[in-house]
């Protein structure tokens, strides 16, 4: 019979898709367990389990990615700007470039990243179990994720929520005039939670509640003037009002309802592998302060005498020791980030800055000498 | 006689007369007629105005190949054409040699391909795709041709359709060290994944549906009872949550090396899920059967065995062909709750067009271009179902 001839065949196809898919994300080192037990209380057998985990390079997540050949890097997949599927069917944007800097650092190639697309509540068990070698999902560094998915490394992008307003419909320049306004909020997010207390704070009252589940539609019933306001992270709102019929008629309001830190997370338990993505963020920091950037790196590697810039490029000057970062990669590894990827101003440039739909100030993003929060401590 | 007195009087039948007797037969009714027959003018202007004139189509056809097919890379999207070949030329050749109900599927894969060539025609994914398709629409009709005249043999075609399964699965996914390189199921999306699921889902989900159903009006105890158990507990439990526990608790608890595939731990979700709901539906089958012909093949000698294998089975399984149908339609459309962990099919694959900038706000295009590509494959199911059930003669035996 044709069904029962199907059947068997079906049994061997899911047999073949296991070992074959088995074969894809190659098996990693203790690590990914040991990380996931240490979200536990700690005890006794998972200390031991996770001393592979502890011993010098060679063993951890780095040595697994280098093996593999490929990054695991989990991100957003659907966020205009951080990160998205172009046409092309490449993943795009401020996010994506990270995880690709990451890549370059540890592999020598920027493309060698498996982007992989992850929904708000899998993010966090995708980095206890290890699932990810690196999580850039516009994830705000808070404290609790900070103990319980992963290690932040440093903050990529700072943002905060904010509310827009339509000039047509309001007279209100900041949030203190909102009584009774109707604001237009996603559902289920953090941003829903901060609108209430940030009114609350402010002792005024919320007009109708104006909630939906999906971005577009919290948007489209913004502009047709469904509610007062519109409230998202900063960078949301910006770039929603590029798309606006008058973008001129909406203003933003200066209030700051939270503060959102987004940046780069790591399972927890591998030291080694925690500072390699730290340095990697502060490396296209560094390298944006030096004045590095990928046109000219190269040249700058070759040419430039100052020893600072030589000792973060890896070049040895003659008759001096060879300057040992302890990070476990080639030497010359700020070159092939900064010469694949850019520096920070680059990355931002690219994906947030002028000649992009968004067109964002760089704000609390830019360097600490220009009045920013980004700072890299000294490479030496 | 004359010519006049044998032409029917108009105003009985025909169109005239139809529409008087069910649109006009009287003032309230006319009233009815007339405002709806205007409310539906009125939303069929507003709409038609939408799509003709203000909606932008172009976002659906720049990322058509996200659409059908994700991030899979172009440079290796003939082998979907290829593995769409070996399908289609074994359809058509069944279709040729069986006729009915396979006939209905050749015709569809044959249409759904020849849609398909001429919806990339329209965008930028070039015209060596349009070709391949439209390639692989004529040769379904060729090889049915080929079937209907005795070109193909009856026997080697069934075996044909088992070695397709493997081979249609290696050309998608490949393997490595082999001459198709192998492509990571990260980057299957968008259509593609769509129907890999609900495929596999479907037929994963039958056999493992008959087992149980089998197994719960089983006589022995332990079966009996394992089989409502897991019946019931999948039944009580709604698919979102499997689709959790299958992506994020499951490898909480396997050891670190072990890693199952994302993709095959959906898979493996909705088949759980699916197969319960089938063995609830063949049970109704089975309980249809009168219990005397079960009694009646004990009396012939044939064990329990045979009895299902021959006399249960078959009657069961084409009893139910209508409500499994309706099930495995709405196991098509619940893939697109695979986007909540974090999987690129059609709908997931649309959020993330969505983020693009130049498709800000385009969200009602692009969410009724995939309604109309679930209504298609929907529709399609359920007309080959018909075609099944007419072929079987459910219902007049």
């Amino acid at each position: 019979m044709p069904r029962f001839g199907l059947s068997i065949i079906g049994l061997v196809i899911l047999a073949l898709a296991v070992t074959a898919c088995g074969d894809t994300p190659p098996p990693s080192s203790t690590a990914p367990g040991s990380s996931a037990d240490a979200t536990d209380a700690p005890d006794p057998t998972s200390g031991e389990s996770a001393a592979p985990t502890d011993a010098p390079s060679g063993e951890g997540r780095l040595a697994t990615v280098q093996d593999r050949g490929q990054l695991i890097c989990g991100v957003n997949g659907s966020l205009p700007g951080f990160s998205f599927i172009d046409e092309n069917g490449d993943t795009v944007g401020f996010d994506a470039d990270f995880c690709r800097a990451v890549a370059a650092a540890v592999l020598g190639d920027s493309e060698a990243v498996e982007f992989r697309a992850l929904s708000a509540d899998q993010r966090g068990p995708a980095l206890q179990t290890g699932e990810v070698d690196v999580l850039i999902r516009n994830t705000t560094w808070t404290v609790s994720r900070d103990t319980s998915w992963g290690i932040f490394a440093p903050t990529t992008f700072y943002d905060g929520q904010a509310i827009m307003v339509n000039t047509t419909q309001t007279d209100a320049t900041s949030l203190a005039e909102l009584d009774g306004a109707t604001v237009c909020v996603q559902s289920g997010t953090t941003t829903e939670l901060n609108l209430a207390d940030a009114f609350r704070l402010a002792n005024i009252e919320l007009g109708e509640p104006a909630v939906f589940p999906e971005i577009d539609p919290t948007y489209q019933a913004y502009e047709e003037n469904r509610c007062d306001a519109v409230t998202s992270d900063r960078s949301q709102l910006v770039a929603r009002r590029t798309g606006f019929e008058n973008p001129d008629d909406h203003i933003i309001l200066d209030d700051v309802l939270s503060k959102e830190p987004l940046g780069p997370v790591v399972p927890i338990g591998d030291d080694q592998w925690f500072n390699v993505v730290k340095w990697v963020v502060f490396a296209t920091i560094e390298a944006e302060e030096q004045g590095i950037d990928s046109t000219n790196v190269e040249e700058t590697a070759s040419s430039s005498e100052n020893p600072i810039v030589q000792r973060f490029l890896g070049v040895t000057p003659e008759g001096s020791d060879p300057f040992e970062s302890g990070l476990g990669l080639d030497a010359d590894w700020v070159v092939d980030v900064i010469g694949q990827v850019g520096n920070y101003a680059e990355i931002y440039d690219r994906n947030l800055g002028p000649g992009t739909p968004f067109d964002l100030e760089r704000g609390l993003n830019s360097l600490w000498s220009d009045g920013g929060l980004l700072y890299a401590p000294p490479y030496r | 006689m004359t010519a006049e007195s044998i032409r029917p009087p108009r105003t009985v039948i025909g169109p005239i007369a139809w529409l008087r007797e069910n649109l006009f037969s009287g003032p309230i009714s006319s009233i009815i007629t007339i405002v709806l027959g205007a409310l539906l003018v009125w939303v069929a202007i507003q709409v038609g105005q939408w799509a003709l004139t203000e909606a932008r189509w172009n976002v659906v056809s720049n990322n058509l190949r996200l659409f059908l097919i994700g991030q899979y890379p172009a440079d290796q999207a003939w082998r979907l054409w290829a593995a769409m070949a070996v399908l289609s030329v074994l359809a058509g050749a069944s279709a040729g040699v069986h006729g009915l109900a396979s006939r209905m599927l050749a015709v569809t894969l044959s249409a759904i391909q020849l849609l398909l060539a001429v919806l990339m025609l329209f965008s930028p994914i070039g015209i060596t795709a349009v070709a391949a398709y439209a390639f692989n629409a004529a040769i379904v009709w060729v090889a049915m041709v080929a079937g209907f005249r005795g070109l193909v043999p009856r026997r080697p075609l069934g075996w044909a359709w088992i070695v397709s399964l493997p081979l249609t699965f290696y050309l998608v996914s490949g393997f490595a060290g082999t001459p198709l390189e192998s492509i990571s199921s990260n980057v299957w999306g968008g259509l593609l994944l769509t129907v890999l699921l609900a495929v596999v889902g479907i037929v994963l989900s039958f056999p493992l549906g008959v087992i149980l159903a089998l197994g719960r009006r089983s006589e022995l105890p332990v079966l009996r009872i394992l089989s409502t158990g897991y019946i019931e507990l999948i039944r009580g439990v709604p698919l979102v949550t499997i689709l959790f526990m299958a992506d994020i608790i499951l490898p909480l608890f396997l050891p670190g090396e072990w890693r199952l595939d994302r993709i095959a731990r959906a898979m493996g979700g909705i088949t759980l899920f699916s197969a319960a709901y089938v063995a609830e539906n063949v049970r109704g089958g089975l309980q249809a059967i009168p219990s005397g012909q079960i009694e009646a093949a004990h009396a012939l000698g044939l064990g329990g065995v045979q009895t299902n294998r021959y006399i249960v089975l078959p009657q069961a399984l084409r009893a139910v062909i209508p409500a499994n149908v309706g099930l495995f339609i709405s196991l098509l459309k619940d893939t697109t709750l695979v986007t909540i962990i974090g999987l690129l099919e059609l709908l997931g694959i649309s959020r993330a067009v969505l983020a693009q900038s130049d498709s800000f706000g385009a969200s009602l295009e692009v969410y009724v271009f995939i309604a109309a590509v679930f209504f298609v494959l929907s529709y399609a199911m359920s007309q080959a179902s018909y075609r099944l059930e007419r072929a079987l003669g459910v219902g007049t035996r």
